[in-house]
């Protein structure tokens, strides 16, 4: 009898593990059998090279999008990378023991803060914000507003990363910077950082993840236009956003390009988590 | 004397800066980026709340919604209840499969290799693409229509690797010499996993799960089209109801209830704050014993 439960729950612990596994291959079965098939009818190259987004006209491509998720998470890195690993190198370096049981916890809220949070705090402060500062007409709401929100959304992510992987840098390599006289600062940039490399990279990979899977906070500050931006101030309209804005009243082909849509976010998804994956396991051996 | 050997004065520093200006660009640029790290969390925290306190008025937790009172109550009551159906569902399976990925599994096994691969893709996915899989699937193929259902089981799947994550770190914490005194004193495996592992790593676990309530509460994107954005409080399973966030949401996009958003917004971010100290709170007191 006591044989039967262990065989049991054990079956049980083994079968809650594959549980991730299925949802997965559910998870890539609905979206690819979905998608795949909606952009064979469009075809390949209308849909992903197609520059008009008309769906009244059944004209759907969605380079526009393609191209407004990958100007908006370079942005994104460009704003939030330097600032996320200063602040590392801050918090794993110079930050005093006290302010740093203070600090730590703050940036980790950062990360807790709902997006739907965000994207309100975008709409009401940076929006006008940028209104003001450019001004003639500019609407606020561009590639530059997404950016700088998403690269503030993506701090907690690089930040925490960064400072882990500089602390586990040996000690050292610093100290040895020390002892030949440089300064803290070079020491560093030169000697702690260059290690901490393949760290920081994955950090980035995880913030670019985020910043191109990002929805809610985008919808109301990137101006949503379904074509190609010719600056940082014109209006952009993410993979996301697209989703968000149209899958509402969308029906017949119109969703099935939406559903396509998602197929090409997975895609990108799965390409930056592969290379994560990599990374990480290069790190490993 | 030992004291004084590694102490630099501040003169002697200011001397060496001297000498190397950009190191002392460096210091300030460090600093810089710190401080507007900070001073960013700080302002939208502050913003969010002094902007939003004045707007909060009782007659917003009033039980009924309606055009005249958006009452974000039945939202609150939603929010609530999704977040203990979806617990229900992702906390049982993610502490099993921790169990198994720890306690059972040997090592070099492939099916962890699979399983961690799967979690990790699993813990990447935006949760926009949560939402449309769970549309397609429960509210399209199962023909569920927008349910309550639909939305907790898309919310369980999301928050499941989160959950397998903190769970497996709590359990990998345990000493092994637990493990081997309950062995010794004749027990069986699972009546070692769940008498003797599994209490010790419990605060560990709690850390997590109410980390993942945070992920629920904050959610919106996996939620609009899974289970929908209805004000009432649903009476079945298988009705639309809105959470606080997708309530929020859908303020914003009517644009005609912004003080009301404020509102909302006072409460999520209190909500979700709270929740996430909580978190740390415990998980900094596992740290410590």
């Amino acid at each position: 009898m006591k044989k039967f439960s262990e065989i049991s729950m054990k079956a049980v612990f083994l079968l809650s593990a594959c549980i991730s596994i299925v949802a997965v291959l559910l998870i890539c079965l609905f979206l690819f059998a979905n998608g795949i098939p909606t952009i064979g009818e469009i075809g390949p190259l209308n849909f992903l090279l197609g520059t008009t987004w008309r769906p009244g006209n059944d004209i759907y491509g969605i380079l526009p999008m393609i191209l407004g998720s990958i100007y908006v998470t370079a942005g994104a890195i460009i704003i939030g990378v330097p600032i996320g690993v200063l602040c590392a190198v801050f918090l794993a370096c110079y930050c005093p023991k006290k302010l740093y049981t203070f600090l730590k916890p703050a940036v980790d809220l950062l990360a807790g803060i709902p997006s739907i949070v965000y994207g309100f705090f975008g709409l009401v402060v940076i929006v006008p914000m940028l209104q003001n500062l450019v001004g003639g007409g500019f609407s606020g709401k561009s590639i530059l507003t997404a950016s700088i929100l998403l690269g503030i959304m993506i701090l907690p992510t690089i930040i925490s990363v960064t400072e882990s992987s500089l602390r586990a840098v040996p000690a050292q390599y610093y100290e040895g910077a020390l002892a030949l006289g440089a300064t803290k600062e070079r020491s560093i940039f030169r000697a702690s950082m260059p290690a901490a490399k393949s760290g920081i990279t994955a950090g980035i990979i995880l913030g670019v993840g985020r910043a191109i899977g990002e929805a809610m906070a985008i919808t109301w500050i990137a101006g949503n236009q379904a074509i190609i931006p010719d600056s940082v101030f014109s209006g952009v309209r993410t993979l996301t956003a697209n989703i968000v804005l149209e899958m509402g009243y969308a029906s017949d082909l119109h969703r099935e390009a939406l559903i396509a849509t998602a197929v090409v976010l997975f895609v990108f998804i799965l390409i930056i988590n592969l290379c994560f994956s990599m990374l990480k396991r290069r790190n490993k051996t | 004397m030992n004291r004084y050997i590694n102490k630099v004065t501040l003169g002697e520093k200011f001397k060496t800066y001297r000498k190397h200006p950009l190191s002392f660009v460096m210091l300030l640029i460090i600093f810089l980026g710190a401080i507007l790290t900070i001073g960013t969390l700080l302002y939208l925290i502050a913003y969010i709340l002094v902007t939003g306190i004045p707007n909060i008025t009782p007659e917003l937790f009033e039980w009924e919604y309606n055009s005249d009172n958006v009452s974000m109550m039945p939202a609150i009551i939603n929010t609530v209840t999704m977040t203990f159906l979806t617990l229900l569902m992702a906390v049982p399976i993610g502490i099993f499969s921790a169990i198994y990925l720890v306690e059972y599994a040997k090592k070099g096994n492939k099916l962890v290799s699979v399983i961690r691969i799967t979690t990790e893709t699993l813990s990447g996915i935006p949760s926009i693409v949560y939402g449309l899989f769970g549309f397609l699937m429960f509210n399209v193929t199962f023909n569920w229509g927008f349910s309550f259902l639909s939305g907790s089981i898309t919310l369980a799947i999301m928050i499941l690797p989160l959950i397998i994550r903190t769970t497996e770190e709590a359990l990998l914490a345990v000493p092994d010499s637990y493990r081997e005194g309950s062995f010794g004193l004749g027990a069986g495996k699972l009546r070692t996993v769940f008498v003797a592992v599994l209490p010790s790593a419990v605060p560990g676990i709690l850390a997590g799960v109410i980390l993942a309530i945070g992920r629920i509460v904050g959610e919106t994107a996996a939620l609009i089209y899974t289970s929908g954005t209805v004000t009432g409080i649903p009476e079945s399973l298988m009705d639309s109801g809105r959470t606080l966030s997708v309530h929020m949401y859908a303020l914003l996009s009517e644009g005609l209830y912004m003080e009301q958003a404020y509102a909302t917004s006072v409460v999520l971010l209190i909500l979700v704050l709270g929740i996430n100290t909580l978190s740390g709170f415990i998980a900094k007191k596992v740290g410590k014993v």
